[in-house]
């Protein structure tokens, strides 16, 4: 059980008030609050170990390069990897499937191979490979969700096949909150002799990860949905992927030797990492994954099922709601996405606002999700550890208020 | 201001009124012009038809999917060009442009249009009450290019 007064007491943000109201933060999917634990992690870091990490000689620069190299390291254990040379650090869960969109993809697919996704994934799992499948003369297939928007693994049995080189899935959808089969999509893929990247930037905050289970071949997530700070994003890779994959952004760092003509370059995960990276929040990650580490990643998915059923059935006794996801919680993740009677997202989302509730309206980067639901837009409530179930309440008592202020439409005249 | 002082200045009266009974919300019997557009980024979606007269338009409808500020645009901007001169018109979206950006008080009397000065305090709506303008500026250059 998490002590939420405790936990809440952490994080400084979450008691501010907004239009005069306290503040119910439910935009976790776009990004997390910081625990005091991760601000002051950065603080320090400035205040007494601020170098260029790598490079230097100097006592500063070898306690920088310590402390990002630390954090590799946490990162390696967090996800279950078998060695910390299997995480590159990026600014972002899309800069790490870019990366292998460029470095992995655009080198190994031929005319006529296939990518095969889904309807739910985000931009940032969807034009990467639109652009490299459009380059490369290869084919991108969906797999088919039910009206739950859960994955069929019928479809995936069918889609999955002998052309298929790259599964690319969201091990839980943005929109939705939809928990996907991952083990068993890894293995039809593996059965074809294709790899499966997972995009974690909603499973790796609110789910225990461990990327040899799911035998996934790439896993990105960002270290601003995990009370990380921001400029932040992990690609796992299997070490033999790695090894063989052409750079990605090319310059200082990532190099071995450097001629006129030509350069050799660094072994992965270096390799990856071209420039100054971003050492100074990469330091400050690491306080964050202490922070979950002493939460347990069971016990937060434990706060989060619960909060999550209570919040759905909060939300289905609601007049007027029209949720959308799988019913079953143990299916989904906190990621609840619904509509209120035919008012707009955006003008509920605005007069929730004033009632200092924060939630999300549009198409939250998944514009084929939105057309496939026949909807412009929806709104997003998506909980993390320190809501409760008194700010699921104040999210519907809120909901009242837009439907007072902006009323059921009577027909045209 | 307090929050709900806040919100009356957006979701004025008389734009709850359009919204929940927008006016000329329906495909025209005849039109002489029409267009579509939407904003990608919060969905509104506004289709707006218009029959002439001469150089009046005798008729204007706008309807579609979108928020209650795009909505109510919209119906409001039926009532107003209903008889008016195109010239009339094309002035007219300019100086509810000028107004929603700036939210200074118009030149022109622009009657119940003046509801929706309040949402220049808001910038991220602007672009929803301006849509519904902007597709009959498109319907109204369509009408140009066919004369010519």
């Amino acid at each position: 059980m998490l002590e939420l007064e405790r936990i809440r007491g952490d994080f400084p943000i979450l008691s501010r008030q907004v239009h005069g109201r306290p503040l119910v933060y439910l935009d976790n999917a776009a990004t997390t609050q910081k625990p005091r634990q991760v601000i002051a992690a950065l603080v320090e870091f400035y205040e007494r170990h601020n170098a260029n990490v790598h490079r230097g000689v100097h006592t500063l620069s070898q306690e920088a390069t310590d402390l990002y190299e630390a954090t590799r390291a946490h990162v390696a254990r967090f996800l279950g990897a078998e060695r910390e040379e299997e995480i590159v650090f990026t600014r972002g869960a899309t800069e790490s499937i870019n990366l292998v969109a460029h470095a992995w993809a655009r080198e190994n697919l031929s005319p006529g191979d296939e990518i095969v996704l889904t309807p739910l994934e985000h931009h940032s799992n969807l034009v990467p490979w639109q652009i490299v499948a459009h380059e490369r003369g290869a084919a991108l297939r969906f797999i088919q969700i039910d009206a739950e928007g859960r994955l069929e693994l019928d479809s995936a049995r069918r889609t999955i096949g002998p052309r298929t080189r790259l599964v690319a899935v969201a091990q839980m959808s943005n929109v939705l909150g939809t928990i996907a089969p991952v083990k068993e999509l890894a293995a039809l893929a593996h059965a074809q002799g294709a790899l499966i990247l997972v995009d974690g930037a909603q499973s790796a905050p609110h789910l225990p990860v461990n990327v040899r289970e799911l035998d996934c071949d790439f896993f990105a997530c960002s270290a601003h949905k995990m009370l990380g700070p921001t400029g932040v994003g992990v690609l796992y890779g299997r070490r033999r992927l790695l090894t063989q994959m052409a750079p990605y952004q090319a310059g200082g760092s990532m190099i071995a030797s450097v001629e006129r003509e030509c350069s050799t370059y660094a072994p992965a995960p270096t390799r990856f990492e071209a420039g100054t990276p971003n050492f100074a929040d990469v330091a400050a990650f690491d306080a964050a994954l202490d922070y979950l580490d002493a939460l347990g990643m069971d016990a937060v998915r434990e706060h989060e099922l619960a909060l999550t059923r209570y919040a759905t059935e909060r939300l289905s006794a609601t007049p007027g709601v029209v949720l959308f996801g799988p019913r079953n919680p143990a299916q989904r993740g906190g990621v609840i996405a619904f509509n209120y009677r035919d008012l707009h997202p955006h003008d509920v989302g605005m007069i929730l606002d004033h009632q200092g509730v924060a939630v999300r309206a549009g198409h939250h980067c998944a514009q084929p999700l939105m057309q496939l639901l026949d909807v412009p837009a929806v709104l997003r409530a998506s909980l993390y550890l320190y809501n409760t179930a008194a700010e699921v309440d104040a999210l519907v008592e809120a909901l009242a208020a837009a439907g007072a202020l902006l009323g059921r439409r009577a027909p045209a005249a | 201001m307090n929050a709900d002082a806040e919100l009356d200045e957006l979701y004025r009266d008389g734009i709850v009124e359009h919204y929940r009974r927008p006016h000329h919300a329906a495909p025209l019997a005849r039109a002489d012009a029409s267009a579509e557009g939407m904003n990608p980024l919060c969905g509104d979606e506004v289709r707006v038809e218009l029959r002439f007269d001469g150089d009046r338009v005798a008729e204007g409808a706008a309807w579609g999917r979108g928020c209650a500020i795009c909505q109510a645009s919209a119906s409001m901007m039926t009532d107003e060009i209903t008889g008016l001169a195109i010239d009339d018109a094309e002035r007219l979206i300019g100086a509810v442009e000028a107004m929603l950006k700036s939210g200074a008080e118009p030149d022109e009397d622009l009657g119940d249009l003046d509801a929706l000065r309040g949402v220049a305090k808001f910038p991220v709506r602007v672009k929803c009450a301006l849509l519904p303008w902007k597709v009959l500026r498109d319907a109204l250059d369509e009408r140009g290019s066919s004369e010519s």
